[in-house]
């Protein structure tokens, strides 16, 4: 009542300014907050993406790295095996492992004059990596002078050892990997003497799978996700494109048509396993394809991306002005010179925006390649399409289950490839739009 | 096709005379007052009919146009005579859902005949927009385009000849002279739409439809538009739809008033505007509706 009187004593009917100012600091705060949601949303998604890169890069970066040791080699030709002199092809069969211990052991009766239980002799081989031996030959091969000489080697040691010796770099506190104590005694003095290096892993790249983690690498992998990519790009882009120009510039507007599009738009929403399973029965059992390789699952991945480049490629025709084509056809220009001349070029920019994110999507697609059998262990570096093959993110699921701690950084550096891969797709891709883009403004 | 259609026969003595002609024979109880038909006719239209899906946006017009005339079209919003133009060249057919029924011949030719080829069709009856619509694509390339298309050139030397003398013919030329590897649309709008009228002639049709072509310019460019019409005339048969009246009264000899799908006054552009047979026009130009 008393503030009625109140308002009644002034006696002022509000203008409409008044109004307006009065709720104008509750406009204010409105639109502040609005912004901040906008702002939050942003830093979530950059503190998200910030974790999985720093999570992926601190586990994976070690895996480019690999721990050799150096080793003073003597190639004694009776305990290679090797008879013949001069004869280059018994090296293939020669046994390095024998001079591999030899030179293990001669390290360490230098150093301790203590005699080795059998156990403590076959802990000192293990140390060495399986895949010492392939080097050895390589030398061999490469300099045949070097037999019945004694030269200094880097042989690459075992995942155990590399793991011991990072871990060593971050203080080596509280490690547990599987060396005994005087396996880790055998290493510590080994840094002591500096005949422990960290050097390139090149091996990550120039190699397949291996059960071996030391001598796991990624290039069976991205060589069978390259040809795939390959396949699907060859045959998705140009079949989508022509799909959605006929779709949207030639196709009477009836059911037929109405079917086709729901259809479309339904296909882009399947799940990719469906994908595989109908290329199991399609290209594996009903036309006898083989197994495991890159062309059957370039096949299924065009299969999976087409929908989504039909999509995206009818949105962008669609958003090609009508004046353009009036223009055109207006001046007597045919039907496929107006999709030619202007249509296509005008929509490029978002075709390929659309086609790109289709080929992403392949490229890190991996349900439908375990379908069509591209789950194999490939320990070969495909040459062809028709070589049995892995893909990158099968690669990275084979890996992530492995028991061994090495494969915890092969996996994460695996992802770090496939993210590079991605990336400089995308790259690629907004360089083409912008190119495309200023050469029609 | 028909060289004397029935039509022609019936209607030419009374073309003469000028009388009101009634079309309630027809069935539809309307009549095109004034003087639709001619002997020397361009363009010919009988009984033209239009639909889109069930809607009828043309009603039965038949109309001649002249050799070397501009014929203007006018009529308040929604009465057809985009419509109607659109039909002189066959645009309609990238309409899904547009039907045209009539008969158009073009030198006594039927277009809408099943043999005619929009193609050649359109080199001959070219087309300039209410809007200006330039190719994304260099000054040069956009007056090329047609002659590029239809074959009519072979060296690169003709073809420079005939982009400089569509751009002089749209009095372009001079403006644009220094530039033209650069960007049709980076031009202003009012040599936007002289870029399409270069571009149009450069296919050198025989008659140009116009549709509205500066509603989107201002006061200057409009009139150096109208300028350019008067010389066009001179050489080719433009037809001209148009929202002002000044602008008919301005460019045209004939003038058509469209009214509600229907053709309703076709009289010699002084007359309509001056004394009008039919009360929807003088309405129309008195101010009345529109």
């Amino acid at each position: 009542m008393r503030k009625a009187s109140h308002k009644s004593s002034t006696a002022k009917v509000p203008s409409t300014i008044d109004l307006v100012n009065r709720n104008l600091a509750k406009r204010k705060r409105a639109e502040w907050r609005f912004r901040v949601y906008g702002i939050g949303a942003i830093l979530f998604g950059f503190i998200c993406l910030l974790i999985l890169f720093t999570d992926i890069i601190s586990k994976g970066h070690g895996a480019f790295f690999k721990t050799q040791i150096h080793l003073q080699i003597h190639f004694n030709p009776q305990r290679l095996q090797v008879l013949q002199p001069g004869a280059i092809e018994q090296f293939n069969n020669a046994n390095y492992d024998n001079v591999i211990q030899d030179a293990l052991f001669a390290d360490n009766a230098r150093i301790s004059p203590a005699l080795l239980s059998a156990v403590d002799k076959r802990q000192l081989l293990s140390l060495i990596s399986t895949g010492a031996v392939y080097s050895l030959r390589e030398t061999l091969t490469d300099s045949p002078g070097v037999l019945n000489q004694s030269v200094g080697v880097w042989l690459t040691v075992d995942d155990d050892v590399d793991n011991y010796v990072k871990s060593l770099a971050h203080g080596g506190e509280g490690y547990t990997g599987r060396l005994s104590q005087q396996q880790q005694s055998w290493v510590n003095r080994w840094i002591e003497n500096g005949q422990v290096r960290q050097t390139f892993n090149t091996t990550f790249f120039t190699s397949g799978d291996s059960r071996e983690p030391e001598q796991a690498g990624i290039r069976s992998a991205l060589m069978g996700s390259l040809y795939m990519l390959l396949v699907t790009i060859g045959l998705s882009f140009p079949i989508g494109i022509a799909a959605a120009v006929y779709l949207e510039e030639y196709a009477p507007i009836n059911r037929v048509t109405d079917f086709i599009e729901v259809n479309i738009n339904n296909l882009a929403a399947v799940p990719s396993i469906i994908f595989g399973l109908l290329g199991l029965a399609i290209f594996i059992g009903f036309f006898d394809m083989p197994r495991s390789v890159p062309l059957v699952g370039g096949l299924v991945l065009t299969l999976m991306t087409l929908p989504t480049i039909i999509i995206s490629s009818r949105a962008a025709i669609k958003a090609v002005p009508s004046s353009i084509r009036d223009a055109a056809y207006g001046l007597g220009a045919s039907k496929m010179q107006v999709v030619l001349h202007h249509v296509l070029p005008l929509a490029m920019p978002g075709v390929l925006t659309g086609a790109i994110i289709g080929f992403a999507q392949a490229l890190g697609e991996t349900a439908p390649l375990l379908m069509i059998g591209m789950v194999a262990f490939i320990v070969d570096v495909p040459a062809d399409l028709m070589d049995p093959s892995s893909a990158l993110p099968v690669q990275i699921f084979l890996w992530s289950d492995s028991p061994e701690r090495a494969f915890v950084e092969r996996t994460s550096a695996a992802i770090m490839v496939l993210l590079a891969f991605l990336i400089s797709m995308n790259g690629l891709a907004v360089w083409l739009r912008h190119r495309l883009g200023r050469s029609h403004q | 096709m028909n060289s004397k259609s029935g039509y022609n026969r019936l209607f030419d003595p009374m073309a003469e005379t000028g009388q009101a002609l009634d079309f309630s024979q027809h069935g539809l109880g309307q009549k095109t007052v004034g003087n639709p038909f001619s002997v020397k006719a361009k363009m010919s239209v009988r009984n033209l009919n239009v639909y889109y899906d069930d809607k009828q946006a043309i009603h039965d017009v038949s109309l001649d146009i002249n050799r070397n005339e501009v014929m203007a079209m006018i009529g308040p919003s929604g009465c057809g005579k985009s419509t109607f133009l659109r039909c002189l060249n066959r645009m309609n057919d990238t309409i899904e859902n547009c039907n045209v029924n009539g008969e158009v011949t073009l030198d006594e030719q039927d277009i809408y005949h099943k043999k005619q080829d929009v193609v050649p069709l359109r080199a001959r009856v070219g087309i300039v927009f209410q809007k200006p619509n330039p190719f994304p694509k260099s000054i040069y390339e956009n007056v090329a385009y047609g002659p590029k298309v239809h074959g009519l050139v072979s060296r690169r030397a003709q073809l420079d000849e005939i982009v400089e003398d569509s751009l002089r013919k749209a009095s372009l030329w001079d403006e644009v002279k220094d530039r033209l590897f650069s960007p049709g649309t980076g031009l202003s709008g009012g040599q936007q739409q002289r870029l399409c009228i270069a571009r149009t002639i450069a296919v050198s049709p025989e008659v140009i439809l116009m549709d509205e072509p500066c509603s989107a310019l201002d006061p200057i460019a409009t009139a150096r538009i109208e300028e350019l019409m008067a010389e066009l005339s001179q050489n080719f048969t433009i037809a001209i739809v148009t929202h002002s009246m000044q602008q008919a009264a301005r460019v045209s000899s004939r003038t058509a008033y469209f009214h509600m799908g229907r053709l309703i006054e076709v009289n010699d552009t002084r007359r309509v505007f001056t004394n009008p047979e039919h009360e929807l026009t003088e309405a129309y130009i008195t101010g009345r509706f529109g």
